[in-house]
């Protein structure tokens, strides 16, 4: 069996758990077995986890799991796949899956491999699976060679297809494990902009916009396009723009399907955490700019021209 | 305060990625390492900053060979006290993670540090799996770290946003951007680092559960299209039909 952990922060199945359950039941398929999704919780949106190919649904509903601790999450998620006899555990690459990746591994002796981009192939000695490496210039094809493995999944980079089951939901009760650990509290951006790691759209700008005063075209152009806003790393350490905008070899590495870049060079620790985009728009005043060489589309011009132009040639498609 | 940081290299930001021997093996000819971002910029200093506050000792290990002794000095020069090498090849971070649980098991540590992942390979597992290993709690992508007394106040990136976290007792937390400011070595401190003890140890006999067998690069991208600055109808239009991204 493959087992899935279906995230759910705020009482919710997000896009990430659809994806890693589709995963999972991909995985399921190829090897001729079934597709397991664990919650905690009662979340809302549980049928979608039937709807992209969860054979059955396995519930934790418990006070001691309504905040996420990687010692009890991970205790609890292992002991499900070892009563399950799970060959898969499949995570999210989120920062809760990365918490309980290697935990995970540990406590089921099994070999790990994190952020992977592929549906594992089925090898005599295991299984492999894939996944990109040296910040996206490169890919690395990883075996396992123990019975058993745990996988976190990259998101956006295997597509969610429905496969419509009728999952019955089996509700389990497991010890919780002993925690040191209390969350004080949580601090969230609101609304209905999808934070970085997830967004399909990203708009990002760089040093070419002199300073954060100007950031209102961009704002703009996220806002016509529902896109989610991100920048180069010296405009975060200028503190120009919040820390976790900043994309890049040492920011964060994202993977939308449209990233555009306005007024940013293109440095290769930019490119880094970029360039697995499906689509990149450049928009610089200088030809010269290396970005171009990574890019689908290109633009050079004077960004205060060209982003409200943009801006609003979307909003006329929109209407 | 003991304090454990752990510290790995990786190739220089900027070096040129190739493979070897069937496309099978990294081609470390001509590459420059350097001692991990993470590592050095915000565990390494914030150790250093929390026992120049409190007092006790910084620690750095590594798992690697010999040639790592010059990224070790470096984490010495910028202000650890002592240093050890486990001398084997971090093959893998179950590998690697076996060796520093081994070795910080007896020594007493209140926090065991590790960067949030390694910028080559991106692994973001060894500080997991030291913390399963030792059975102590783990605090993923700390952005901020206060110490009073045995409790601890971790900020912590999640999707979206950051949450607060009280530790009691000893724990591994992997430090992300945030948590401390770059510290350059002085003069001096490369000086007393090659006084300070880097001791070196055997590494464990360690099953390799997950190993790297082959490497590609990515598709090329097709080169750029421009697009006249004044008609963006004509980009929307094909990122609408042609990149099928709108
Ligand atoms: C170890 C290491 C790690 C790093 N990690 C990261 C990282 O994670 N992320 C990251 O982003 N950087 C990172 N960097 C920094 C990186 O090398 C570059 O310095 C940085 O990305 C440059 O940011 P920028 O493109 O915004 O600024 P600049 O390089 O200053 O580029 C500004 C660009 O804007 C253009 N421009 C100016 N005015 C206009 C205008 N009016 N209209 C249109 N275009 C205009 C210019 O032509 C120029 O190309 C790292 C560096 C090191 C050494
Ligand atoms: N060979 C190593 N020796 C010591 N620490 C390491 C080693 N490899 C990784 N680490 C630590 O574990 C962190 C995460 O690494 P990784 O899981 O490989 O991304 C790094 O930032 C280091 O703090």
């Amino acid at each position: 069996m493959i087992l899935v952990y279906a995230e759910s922060p705020d009482g919710q199945i997000k896009k990430s758990a659809i994806e890693a359950v589709s995963y999972g039941a991909k995985t399921a398929q190829s090897m001729g077995t079934s597709c397991a999704a664990l919650v905690f919780g009662n979340p809302e949106g549980m049928d979608s986890l039937g709807t992209y190919g969860a054979d059955s649904i396995l519930q934790i509903n418990d006070a001691a799991f309504e905040k996420m601790d990687s010692q009890i999450y991970a205790k609890a998620i292992a002991d499900v796949a070892t009563e399950k006899n799970a060959q898969i555990v499949v995570l999210s690459h989120s920062s809760t899956g990365k918490s309980l990746l290697g935990r995970i591994a540990i406590r089921l002796n099994a070999g790990s491999v994190s952020g992977v981009s592929s549906i594992p192939n089925k090898e005599d000695q295991g299984i492999s699976v894939e996944k990109s490496v040296f910040s996206g210039k490169a890919l690395a094809t990883y075996q396992i060679n123990s019975e058993k493995a745990v996988l976190s999944l990259m998101g956006n980079s295997v597509k969610a297809e429905e496969m419509a089951k009728s999952p019955n939901i089996e509700t389990l009760s497991v010890t919780p494990a002993q925690s040191n650990v209390e969350i004080l509290e949580q601090n969230k951006q609101s609304g209905d902009i999808a934070p970085l790691p997830e967004a399909e759209l990203v708009v990002s700008a760089g040093r070419g916009m002199k300073g954060p005063e100007n950031w209102g075209i961009i704002e703009e152009l996220a806002n016509v396009l529902g896109a989610t806003t991100a920048c180069s790393r010296p405009v975060a350490d200028s503190g120009w723009r919040p820390h976790h905008e900043h994309v890049g070899q040492t920011g964060i590495a994202i993977k939308p399907n449209l990233y555009i870049a306005a007024g940013i060079s293109g440095a290769i620790q930019h490119l880094a955490g970029v360039n697995s985009s499906k689509c990149i728009v450049v928009i610089n005043k200088d030809p010269e700019a290396p970005f171009f060489k990574a890019a689908d589309y290109g633009i050079c011009a004077d960004l205060f021209d060209v982003v409200p132009r943009l801006t609003e040639a979307i909003k006329k498609v929109k209407a | 305060m003991k304090l454990l940081v752990c510290i790995s290299k990786t190739p220089e930001t900027t070096a040129k990625i190739a493979f070897t021997d069937g496309d099978t093996q990294f081609d470390s000819n001509g590459v420059q390492y350097i001692l991990n971002p993470y590592d050095e910029w915000y565990a390494l200093v914030r150790a250093i900053e929390l026992k120049e506050a409190n007092g006790g000792t910084v620690t750095v290990v590594n798992v690697g060979p010999a040639s790592n002794d010059v990224i070790i000095r470096k984490a010495l020069a910028i202000g650890a006290d002592e240093a050890t090498r486990i001398n084997g090849e971090p093959q893998s971070a179950y590998y690697t993670a076996q060796q520093i649980a081994n070795f910080a098991k007896d020594g007493g540590f209140d926090i065991i540090f590790t960067g949030k992942e390694t910028i080559d390979y991106n692994g973001s597992e060894v500080g997991g799996m030291v913390a399963e290993l030792m059975d102590l709690p783990y605090i993923s992508y700390a952005t901020a770290l206060d110490v009073d007394g045995d409790t601890s106040t971790v900020t912590r990136d999640i999707e979206g946003g950051n949450e607060v976290a009280k530790v009691t007792g000893p724990f591994v937390v992997s430090a992300a951007k945030g948590m401390a400011e770059q510290r350059i070595p002085n003069m001096r401190g490369i000086m007393m680092a090659k006084r300070k003890p880097l001791n070196v140890i055997e590494a464990v006999e360690v099953n390799a559960t997950a190993e790297i067998i082959k490497y590609r690069m990515p598709e090329q991208k097709s080169s750029v299209k421009m697009i006249d600055p004044e008609n963006m109808d004509e980009l929307v239009r094909l990122l609408q039909e042609e990149a099928k991204v709108l």
